[in-house]
């Protein structure tokens, strides 16, 4: 069977003002879904993360590059037309900040209704008021608070709400942008699971976006790391959180703190700013010039996403995997981010 | 605890008056931080952490009311001074940095200027070398090009920036205690530990004692010697950062730890913590924890809340400790 999300070579690019320029947001960006997996994508703010997801739920117009959603190419559909297409009721997005992205004037009812009214079947905006209640039980906020507007409700409540209306049409893919990062570290654990019992329950496939990698290695099959629009590596996400290749990679995990005084580890810290996103030299690594490893070689050459030693484990640097690895990740069936032919 | 703090909050008790009766947000809240010491002040969202921040600032709003408590700094008890006297210590002894940076900074003035105004007020510098000091300290925080830098404003600056400069605002005068309320929250983790680096390495280098509240055990972990737990409006605990983290002693703390996600841990290993922060208004129970808490006994319902010293500088307010 085919993935359920195919992306290949997936490039955007928007103008600058006043120029010939363009900012390279996303650039050559492949990679799958399978059905009923989950997808982590981490990496630091402006690399590039929101505008894929803005393309995968078809918010935007790709430059180039296909995206194929169940076996059809969405990416060739204008995003006005894309509210009428079958496929718009299957990806669904949760966002960020609960409070932000709940209508204030909206009832828990009205806000996990809405998508029924427009989407949904005639079958299930007939029944609308049993199935509100049926989601409401599915994501664990009690009945009774139906009623509320978002301001009466608490952060946790609110998003169960935001996740209620994201699974009322029964979507496939659901895109979890930060879903936690606006709450409480007691809520944030609740959220998690129900998100893994729901993914059980309903055999959804996520793209679960964040930057915390404590958080997407709780919830995640496979992971894709993303720096200046480019995935840098892809793979299991514990071969990536336990072997990671690229520098990129390494630097991100050493910054994440943990809950313990005793592990005191050796961070690398990354110095200087990131490349400039604007029509970056096309044979230079997006990394260089932060990178503790960089030497001359990244400057004339981009590096490629490579296999290493694991299936499926693939990285875009000269030295990611060790020297004299085989180099193979051979029958790649579930490949992360093969490069674009 | 060294034998005089640099600033001991004792018995500080804030109430709120809202539509819906008065709210009693802090509680007979205690602990004190030494000279060049970094103390964590850790708790879900409305245990009263920024309260208390803004309560020993003087900035608690018009609704706010201190019912009880003092807050000694330098000799002077920060609760009473009038409002001339706290003028001059905020900004040069005290001082503060906010959440969100884009919004505490001012919008339609370059961010040089809004650190040379700091000096205006409180620095006896002449004119002349204050650009010359803000230069120098937008190097500190380590702003690459301050030059330019000095007439950017807030929105052409990313957010680790705009923190980094709230920073050099904050520390411009040498103050003997920066308080820092969320420092990170909603920054990238790799801007996160550049940011913290910064925090400890100028509290090291000046000797500046740091108050940092969050809500993220693990920002605290690393950097804290001391960690203060609140929850709705008590301290619950407090203790050396090392001594928390092996062996806590309250149920809620313990329970913070159990929720907080670690490298290398399973989603199955994350236990969320049961129940809400209780309702503060009206009447409260002597432990607030009580109606959260798997260890609750009757014997929890006996006014006052204990509050047991278990080992040297390790408070529990518990009358069933783990």
């Amino acid at each position: 069977m085919s993935a359920l999300l195919d992306v290949r070579a997936l490039t955007k690019r928007f103008p600058v003002r006043g120029s010939e320029r363009r900012v390279h947001a996303v650039d050559d960006v492949s990679f799958t879904i399978e059905r009923g997996e989950s997808v982590g994508l981490v990496g630091e703010s402006g690399c590039g993360k929101s505008t894929l997801v803005r393309l995968v739920t078809r918010l935007l117009d790709p430059s180039d590059g296909r995206i194929v959603f169940a076996g059809r190419d969405v990416g060739v559909i204008p995003p006005a037309q894309f509210t009428h297409a079958p496929e718009r009721r299957l990806i669904q997005m949760v966002f960020q900040d609960p409070a932000d992205s709940l209508n204030p004037r909206f009832t828990a009812f009205d806000t996990i209704a809405e998508p029924l009214r427009r989407l949904g079947t005639p079958a299930q905006r007939a029944a609308l008021a049993d199935h509100v209640a049926e989601l409401a039980d599915l994501v664990g906020l009690p009945r009774e608070l139906l009623g509320r507007f978002p301001h009466q409700l608490s952060g946790g409540q609110q998003q169960r709400v935001g996740i209620a209306r994201a699974i009322a049409l029964r979507p496939r893919l659901l895109v979890l942008d930060e879903p936690t990062s606006a709450l409480d570290v007691s809520v944030q654990a609740t959220i998690l699971h129900l998100l893994a019992e729901l993914r059980d329950r309903l055999g959804m496939s996520y793209l679960f976006v964040s930057h915390d990698l404590n958080l997407v290695r709780l919830l995640t099959d496979r992971v894709l790391v993303m720096y200046l629009g480019k995935i840098v590596e892809s793979g299991r996400s514990e071969e990536v959180f336990d072997r990671p290749a690229h520098p990129y990679t390494r630097a991100l995990m050493s910054a994440v703190p943990a809950p313990d005084p005793a592990a005191r580890r050796a961070r690398i810290a990354l110095v200087g700013e990131p490349r400039s996103p604007i029509d970056p030299p096309p044979t230079v690594c997006r990394f260089h010039g932060r990178c503790p490893d960089g030497v001359e070689r990244c400057t004339r050459e981009m590096p490629v996403l490579r296999p290493g030693p694991a299936a499926d484990h693939l990285a875009a640097c000269h030295f990611g995997f060790a020297v004299g690895a085989p180099a193979q990740g051979s029958g790649a069936r579930r490949s992360g981010g093969e490069p674009a032919a | 605890m060294s034998a005089v703090p640099l600033m001991s909050v004792e018995d500080l008790s804030v109430e709120f008056r809202t539509r819906h009766g008065v709210v009693r947000a802090l509680e007979r809240v205690g602990f004190s931080i030494a000279r060049g010491e970094t103390v964590g002040i850790v708790g879900e969202s409305g245990s009263g952490k920024s309260v208390t921040a803004f309560t020993v600032l003087g900035l608690l709003p018009p609704a706010g009311r201190v019912t009880s408590g003092r807050a000694v700094f330098g000799g002077l008890d920060l609760l009473t001074a009038s409002a001339g006297q706290l003028l001059e210590y905020r900004g040069r002894e005290l001082s503060m940095i906010f959440q969100s940076p884009r919004t505490a900074l001012n919008p339609i003035r370059p961010v040089g200027k809004q650190i040379a105004d700091v000096l205006e007020r409180h620095a006896n510098l002449p004119r002349a070398r204050r650009r010359d000091r803000v230069l120098e300290l937008l190097a500190r925080v380590q702003i690459p090009d301050p030059e330019r830098r000095y007439h950017a404003y807030p929105f052409e600056l990313s957010g680790g920036m705009c923190q980094r400069v709230m920073i050099a605002l904050a520390v411009a005068c040498s103050p003997a205690l920066l308080i820092a309320d969320e420092p990170t929250t909603g920054l990238d983790v790799t801007t996160q530990a550049g940011i913290l680096d910064l925090l400890g390495d100028l509290s090291r280098t000046a000797g500046m004692a740091t108050i940092m509240i969050t809500h993220d055990l693990a920002v605290v972990a690393e950097r804290c010697d001391r960690i203060v737990v609140m929850h709705a409006g008590h301290v619950v605990e407090q203790a050396p950062a090392r001594t928390l983290f092996a062996r806590p002693r309250h149920p809620y703390t313990a329970r913070l730890l159990a929720s907080t996600p670690r490298a290398g841990a399973k989603l199955a290993d994350l236990t969320p913590i049961p129940g809400a922060v209780p309702d503060l208004r009206g009447e409260t129970t002597p432990c607030r924890y009580r109606t959260r808490c798997e260890r609750a006994a009757a014997v929890c319902d006996r006014p006052p809340l204990p509050r047991e010293v278990v080992a040297p500088g390790h408070v529990v307010a518990c009358a069933r400790p783990l």
